[in-house]
């Protein structure tokens, strides 16, 4: 199935390639369909995962419902195209879908050499490990010779070879499609470890039928700043997904909730006005209520944090470097202005 | 690119209005004008499509480089020559991560090419064992193998290879708790494990006594395939041979000392290591692929021993052969003319869905090359075009390797 779909998306890719056909714009293209072709992983709890109703949630799906509410002034109007690691950069380039928000690392690369644009970092993650707790292992420096479980067309294949030369150790790779192949390759006993982005590791570890046996080394290997992905070369749609995200970021800045939104319609700090009305929206090609649209329906980037990955979510994570610049993290968006 | 098109519809619409209407074909001593001629005519038009092809297609191929140029994708074969970076489960060349990506195409490639050589064997053999059985007076053989058959040819073969991945050696023990068998295999849920021959000086003797006694083999059944055409008399063939071919090396490999030490694996920290290994996506992947096509190489194999009629058995009982002797002499080198062509396109069918190993991390040619190695650099078309011709590549050797022995086991009129 998954070969039939890489197969048919490349194909896809090619033969959109060679007609050269001038696409209109992605911006226009999502307002005239009315809905949001949004491409996902195949199922990360806290990042991207349906329910047993089909209905997506995720800090990465609510990137897709930002964008959604800011051009369509609705989160609901988005369609989710699953899609895995191998499948994604494919999908994106050949148009199947209009943005990529699927836990995918910003790395040179594929920046340059892929046809692809970042816009914007929405999690800051790093490389981990994770282990069986009968093992005894302690520490990813004991894990000489270890089988490893790992995901196919990810950033953590090559640091894992990185890692394990620098140490002078040596690892076997078991290299499956999907998390779920992975996830069952190390449950059954197949790998000894389990790696990937440690939001992840812990996003899967619930997926197991015992977490409590399975525990995720301290060491992290890697930089794996996630952030959603637009097609190079469409600028003006580029500028929409970008500040979708900032205006997650700044409206937490500006104490903005999806609660306090419409009594803060009315407040005097000309930083809220800018985001909730004004003239930002038209600069971007859209109504001038995106800012608020995007707070109200999905809420500012705190909100949609401990809701999906934090307290309020099974995965229990810490800001850590994912807080606002100003308490102490990583997370600052340019200013609405 | 539309009028390229129309060229090529107006060209082939002439040359099937000139095949249809060829004038008869002697014309005497009557003096055609060349564009007349219905031969030069042909000839003309068939180079000129053929240039219009190859226009297209470079059309084609030029047009897509210049869109993937300008849409900022890296196109070209460079990155062949970069470091990958990345390890691979299993390789049967030297490789690790400081070799470049084309190195990655071979350990793909070679991969793709042991998975299917040996399925291909493997079905060849249970599919005929099989289909002979299907055809049993005993009962209960025949409806085993008509079972097999049924439940195999209809269960979709992605489902088989996750029943013996993920259901069957999965299953199996960890390294702490492995099945061994007598000390010497192990076997568990990281795959099976067996001691590795080391040779030492010496050695060699027995490899070349092994080589002079097959060439002795093929010489002597020649021979006595002369002698029984000459004289009608038979030469236990089969039993010498064996003897020859094992027997001349054990005996030089005791005189010699036996030359050979054996690596075994032991238990380490987490696992086996030393010796020799079989990863269990091998062979969960080998025998899902061996059982499924087993399962249609008996029905071929069925149909063809059908196809020869029953006056056939007959005249080899007329004859005085006994049971086995008709099958083999009479029964199956004729059926092979009817089991032959589908038997290739099994072939076809199995080589080509070894490729479903990436479901269960087989590091196969599509894995490898098209799955990591694409995904690293990004190079979609050169890379799924390289995979491609693979694949056409092999299927056209398998192809015209049947049809070769297709043609040599002919019906030959005397
Ligand atoms: N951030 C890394 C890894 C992303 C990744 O694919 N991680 C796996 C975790 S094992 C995943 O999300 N799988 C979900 C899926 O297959 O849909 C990258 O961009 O290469």
């Amino acid at each position: 199935m998954k070969k039939i779909t890489i197969g048919l998306l490349g194909a896809t890719a090619a033969f959109s390639m060679m007609m050269g056909s001038v696409q209109a714009g992605t911006l226009d293209d999502v307002k005239r369909k009315g809905s949001l072709t949004c491409g996902v992983s195949t199922g990360l709890p806290g990042f991207s995962n349906a329910n047993s109703k089909n209905v997506w949630s995720g800090l990465d799906v609510d990137v897709c419902r930002a964008v959604a509410a800011a051009v369509l002034g609705d989160a609901g109007k988005v369609k989710y195209t699953p899609l895995t690691a191998k499948e994604r950069f494919t999908a994106l380039q050949s148009g199947e879908i209009d943005m990529l928000s699927r836990n995918t690392t910003w790395t040179h690369t594929r920046d340059t050499s892929l046809g692809i644009n970042f816009a914007g970092v929405n999690y800051y993650d790093g490389q981990g490990f994770m282990v069986s707790k009968n093992l005894g292992v302690k520490s990813a420096t004991e894990l000489d010779g270890a089988a490893v479980c790992i995901q196919a067309g990810t950033t953590t294949e090559l640091n894992l070879a990185d890692y394990f030369r620098l140490k002078g150790m040596k690892y076997k790779a078991v290299v499956f499609d999907t998390s779920d192949q992975s996830v069952k390759g190390f449950e059954s006993g197949r790998c000894d470890v389990l790696t990937s982005d440690q939001s992840q590791l812990y996003a899967l570890r619930i997926k197991l039928a015992n977490p409590g046996n399975a525990v995720v080394l301290p060491e992290v290997i890697s930089k794996e700043p996630l952030g959603p992905v637009v097609r190079q070369g469409d600028d003006a749609w580029f500028n929409v997904v970008k500040w979708s995200l900032f205006a997650m970021v700044n409206a937490e800045e500006l104490g903005v909730t999806s609660g306090n939104v419409d009594s803060m319609k009315s407040s005097a700090n000309p930083g809220v006005k800018r985001l909730l009305s004004g003239d930002a929206g038209k600069k971007l090609g859209l109504n001038s209520d995106w800012g608020y649209n995007i707070v109200k329906q999905v809420g500012n980037y705190g909100e949609a944090f401990e809701r999906n990955v934090g307290k309020g979510s099974a995965l229990k994570i810490g800001r850590g470097l994912n807080a606002l610049w100003s308490k102490g993290g990583l997370q600052y968006a340019p200013p609405i202005r | 690119m539309v009028s390229i098109a129309g060229i090529t519809g107006v060209i082939l619409f002439l040359e099937i209005r000139d095949s249809l209407y060829m004038p008869p074909a002697d014309h005497g001593s009557q003096k055609v004008a060349p564009w007349n001629d219905p031969k030069v005519r042909s000839v003309v038009f068939q180079f000129v499509a053929l240039i219009t092809l190859g226009y297209f297609f470079y059309t084609i191929f030029q047009n897509t480089l210049a869109n993937m140029e300008r849409r900022g994708i890296t196109t070209g074969f460079a990155f062949l020559g970069n470091e990958a970076g990345f390890g691979i489960l299993m390789s049967l060349i030297p490789y690790d991560e400081t070799y470049t990506y084309g190195r990655t195409f071979f350990v793909g490639l070679l991969n793709t090419v042991l998975v299917a050589g040996f399925g291909i064997v493997l079905a060849t053999v249970i599919g005929f064992i099989i289909g002979v059985a299907r055809l049993s007076n005993n009962w209960l053989i025949a409806k085993a193998a008509m079972v097999y058959i049924e439940v195999l040819r209809n269960i979709p073969l992605l489902l088989q290879i996750f029943f013996w991945y993920f259901a069957v050696l999965q299953a199996l023990p960890s390294p702490r708790q492995s099945i061994a068998f007598g000390g010497i295999f192990h076997l568990n849920n990281r795959g099976l494990y067996f001691p590795s021959p080391i040779p030492e000086a010496g050695f060699s003797y027995v490899i070349w006594t092994l080589v002079v006694a097959v060439i002795g083999v093929i010489w002597l059944r020649r021979w006595a395939r002369r002698r029984q055409e000459i004289t009608g008399q038979q030469f236990p063939v089969v039993w010498v041979s064996i003897a020859l071919i094992v027997g001349a090396p054990l005996l030089v490999f005791a005189l010699t000392g036996a030359p050979l030490a054996w690596d075994h694996p032991s238990l380490q920290r987490f696992s086996f290591g030393g010796g020799g290994r079989m990863i269990p996506e091998f062979m969960a992947l080998l025998w899902a692929l061996t059982m499924y096509t087993a399962a249609f190489i008996a029905e071929i194999v069925r149909a063809g021993i059908q196809s020869v009629s029953h006056g056939q058995t007959e005249a080899a009982r007329a004859l005085g052969l006994r049971n086995s002797p008709t099958l083999r002499l009479v029964i199956i080198p004729q059926s092979l003319r009817v089991i032959i062509p589908p038997l290739t396109s099994q072939y076809l069918n199995l080589t080509k869905n070894s490729s479903l190993a990436t479901a269960i991390g087989y590091p196969d040619l599509v894995s490898v090359f098209m799955g990591t190695t694409l995904n690293q650099t990004g190079q979609a078309v050169e890379i799924v075009g390289m995979t491609m011709a693979v694949y056409l590549t092999i299927s056209l050797l398998i192809s015209m390797f049947m049809n070769a022995y297709n043609k040599k086991i002919a019906l030959t009129e005397r």
